[in-house]
């Protein structure tokens, strides 16, 4: 327990020195401007997919190195001028097998969520107030597992910089819900392609919690790039979850109607 | 072996049986079928000398309840074929079997239908189902009354902006379960689940009826039910042969009954509330339970969540058996660890509010030991000094149920 506990002053103290090593850029209107360009120009860039489907793996480690699959497919619908809708239904562990989660997110209003428990034939709602809160427990909170839409931040643009040999834009984006669990986020997003290619999560309390890494972008249908792993570790916890994705595809004709309650109690 | 069925079910199943048996042939044969299921065995201990000569301190059982689907026409068609079987080592009334669900589905853009053996939950409310009455309760499987008999059904689900409109035919009555002579959680004498009486002369046979209507709106979840058909829940009468024995037989009446449940999102607040209105049983009343779930994430700097419930439960009928929650408070505690072995507990507590003597409680905890077993430990409290109370004939039936699950 000392040894852990220090390491992890060791890690808290490193993260401090980073923090205040970085030069104070004080946010001024044009790097707010320049910010928000960057951020708008992410999400045009990827508009027109319509909708998707993917077999995905979650892949849950413990600090002890515990490790544990669960298989799940998602569904997932463009929503324009608003949130996308998503059906997750998982295949394993078989214990929960045939749980399905459907959300809506929204970009001002409180996103909608529901979730199927096959076991008792019985949907439920979820206060979507905790989007701060594990999803499937993994260290993916439910609020990384919405899609990104503009209006859920203010943005600030930090400096350009280079990641994994490329040239990138590295902006603060801070979210506009209370209720969010995180005081800002840091994101990584290349000038080639407006794609994110690493985030750090900080909590409430100004602390590093999480850091995200998008690997193996693959470009589908010749215009939307998708990571084909997502890496997420828990700064203070030393837990982590990967994100693998199998299979995508892109127009496999899902509609509104694919996304309600109904095709909830139907999924499996 | 001694099953719940009478005569009349046994036909009912043998040909469901046959006709599943046929199915299950002629798509295995095209090799499409996906087999999982689960099983468990499960140790009950109860923590009193029993209240009745025959009943026993501690009961082994066995369940398995596989699951055989398969879909064509692109998912549009699919059939569900999920039996279940229990042996218990004492209780030969608990030894039972039952097909949970052998149903066809047919989805279309808006609208779908369910021809067959299927399950349906209704309502919003945690502590008590009143609007759910669709399926029997098997009620000797748990105490909490959550697990249900497979009811055969004509189903039709239509769907719109306007939410969702569900019409059920229900063409034969299933039993509730009681535990037998040598089970525990039962009056002094068993309830004679076999010899059941009925308002219809039609008895099982008898047609229900049931409507419902659905929506989201926003931050509500709103439903409102129609049910014309036989009570689920039964009257008990107590009745005198020749020689003076006594027996308990359940008497199903034929009843309408009206139900609205509704939900509402507030924040981190969920508000929950269900109202009924029956007529037709000795009595027409009114029973109603609203209460709220909130729960905090990332409770005390860890990644548990903890959620409170609060859950007042409103019954008009003063000596009914089943209507325990005439005016009590259940106040409840949920824990989710949120770790990779899905660890959850559950604690409630239900207070009588007229007679502080009379309150139950459980505990509900459950954790992933690999990816395919779980364990659960179940535990229930009673507690009453009032000889006409239900919980009184339970008051030494306090026990603590270990269960291994597979999962395959």
């Amino acid at each position: 327990m000392i040894r852990l506990a220090n390491k992890h002053n060791w890690l808290g103290g490193l993260i401090t020195c980073a923090i205040l090593m970085t030069p104070i850029v004080k946010a001024d209107e044009e790097s707010e401007k320049e910010g928000l360009r960057i951020a708008t120009e992410r999400k045009n860039s990827d508009r027109g997919w319509d909708n998707s489907l993917a077999d995905m793996s979650m892949i849950l480690r413990n600090a002890q190195g515990q490790e544990s699959e669960r298989r799940l497919r998602v569904k997932t619908l463009e929503v324009q001028e608003d949130g996308d809708k998503a059906l997750t239904i998982f295949d394993s562990p078989r214990d929960v097998s045939g749980t399905a989660f459907l959300s809506f997110s929204h970009s001002k209003e409180p996103d909608e969520q529901w979730i199927y428990l096959p076991a008792l034939k019985r949907v439920k709602r979820i206060a979507s107030q905790n989007k701060s809160g594990p999803f499937m427990g993994s260290e993916f909170a439910f609020e990384d597992m919405t899609s990104f839409e503009v209006d859920k931040f203010t943005y600030d643009f930090l400096r350009e910089d280079t990641y994994q040999g490329d040239d990138v834009y590295v902006i603060t984006q801070i979210p506009q819900d209370d209720f969010s669990g995180y005081s800002k986020q840091i994101v990584w997003i290349d000038k080639e392609h407006y794609r994110v290619r690493k985030v750090e999560f900080f909590d409430r309390k100004g602390d590093l919690l999480k850091t995200l890494e998008f690997e193996d972008y693959t470009l589908f249908d010749d215009k939307f790039w998708r990571p084909l792993k997502s890496f997420m570790y828990n700064v203070q916890t030393q837990k982590s979850t990967e994100l693998i994705t199998h299979e995508l595809e892109f127009g496999v004709g899902l509609e509104d109607s694919d996304f309600d309650e109904n095709s909830l109690r139907r999924a499996r | 072996m001694k099953t719940v069925y009478e005569e009349q079910d046994k036909t009912v199943i043998k040909t469901i049986l046959v006709s599943a048996g046929f199915l299950l042939v002629s798509f295995s044969a095209r090799a499409e079928v996906d087999i999982g299921g689960q099983a468990g065995i499960e140790a009950r201990y109860f923590l009193q000398d029993a209240a009745y000569p025959e009943q026993q301190r501690e009961y082994l059982s066995a369940y398995i309840e596989p699951e055989f689907y398969y879909e064509w026409n692109d998912r549009a068609d699919s059939i569900l074929f999920k039996p279940f079987f229990r042996i218990d080592q004492h209780d030969e009334e608990r030894t039972h079997f039952d097909i949970r669900e052998l149903q066809w589905l047919h989805a279309s853009e808006n609208w779908e239908t369910r021809v067959g053996v299927a399950h349906v939950f209704w309502g919003q409310t945690e502590s008590i189902h009143l609007v759910d009455i669709i399926n029997q309760t098997d009620s000797i499987e748990a105490v909490d009354g959550e697990d249900k008999l497979g009811q055969p059904m004509v189903n039709l689900n239509v769907f719109g902006d306007w939410g969702t409109l569900s019409a059920f035919v229900l063409p034969y009555f299933r039993e509730r379960t009681f535990a037998g002579m040598d089970g525990r959680l039962r009056p002094p004498i068993p309830i004679d689940g076999d010899n059941a009486l009925y308002e219809s002369d039609d008895e099982q046979s008898h047609v229900d009826y049931a409507l419902r209507w659905r929506n989201s709106i926003g931050q509500w979840e709103v439903g409102v039910s129609f049910f014309d058909g036989t009570s689920r829940e039964p009257e008990l009468l107590t009745q005198f042969d020749g020689t003076g024995n006594a027996s308990i037989r359940p008497y199903y009446a034929q009843i309408e009954q009206f139900g609205v449940d509704l939900l509402k999102v507030q924040g981190a607040w969920l508000l929950k509330f269900e109202g009924i209105y029956r007529t037709g049983q000795s009595e027409d009343f009114a029973a109603a339970v609203a209460g709220f779930e909130r729960t905090s994430v990332g409770v005390f700097d860890t990644q548990y969540d903890l959620g409170l419930l609060m859950e007042y439960q409103y019954d008009e009928r003063d000596d009914n058996f089943f209507a325990t929650g005439q005016n009590d408070l259940m106040t409840g505690v949920r824990w989710v660890w949120n770790d990779i072995d899905g660890t959850e507990f559950l604690f409630g507590y239900i207070q009588d509010l007229d007679d502080f003597e009379t309150y139950s409680g459980f505990v509900e905890a459950s954790s992933r030991i690999t990816d395919s077993w779980r364990w659960k430990i179940d535990a229930y409290f009673f507690s009453s000094d009032d000889e006409t109370d239900t919980f009184y004939f339970l008051r030494r039936d306090d026990h603590i149920q270990l269960s291994l699950e597979h999962f395959f």
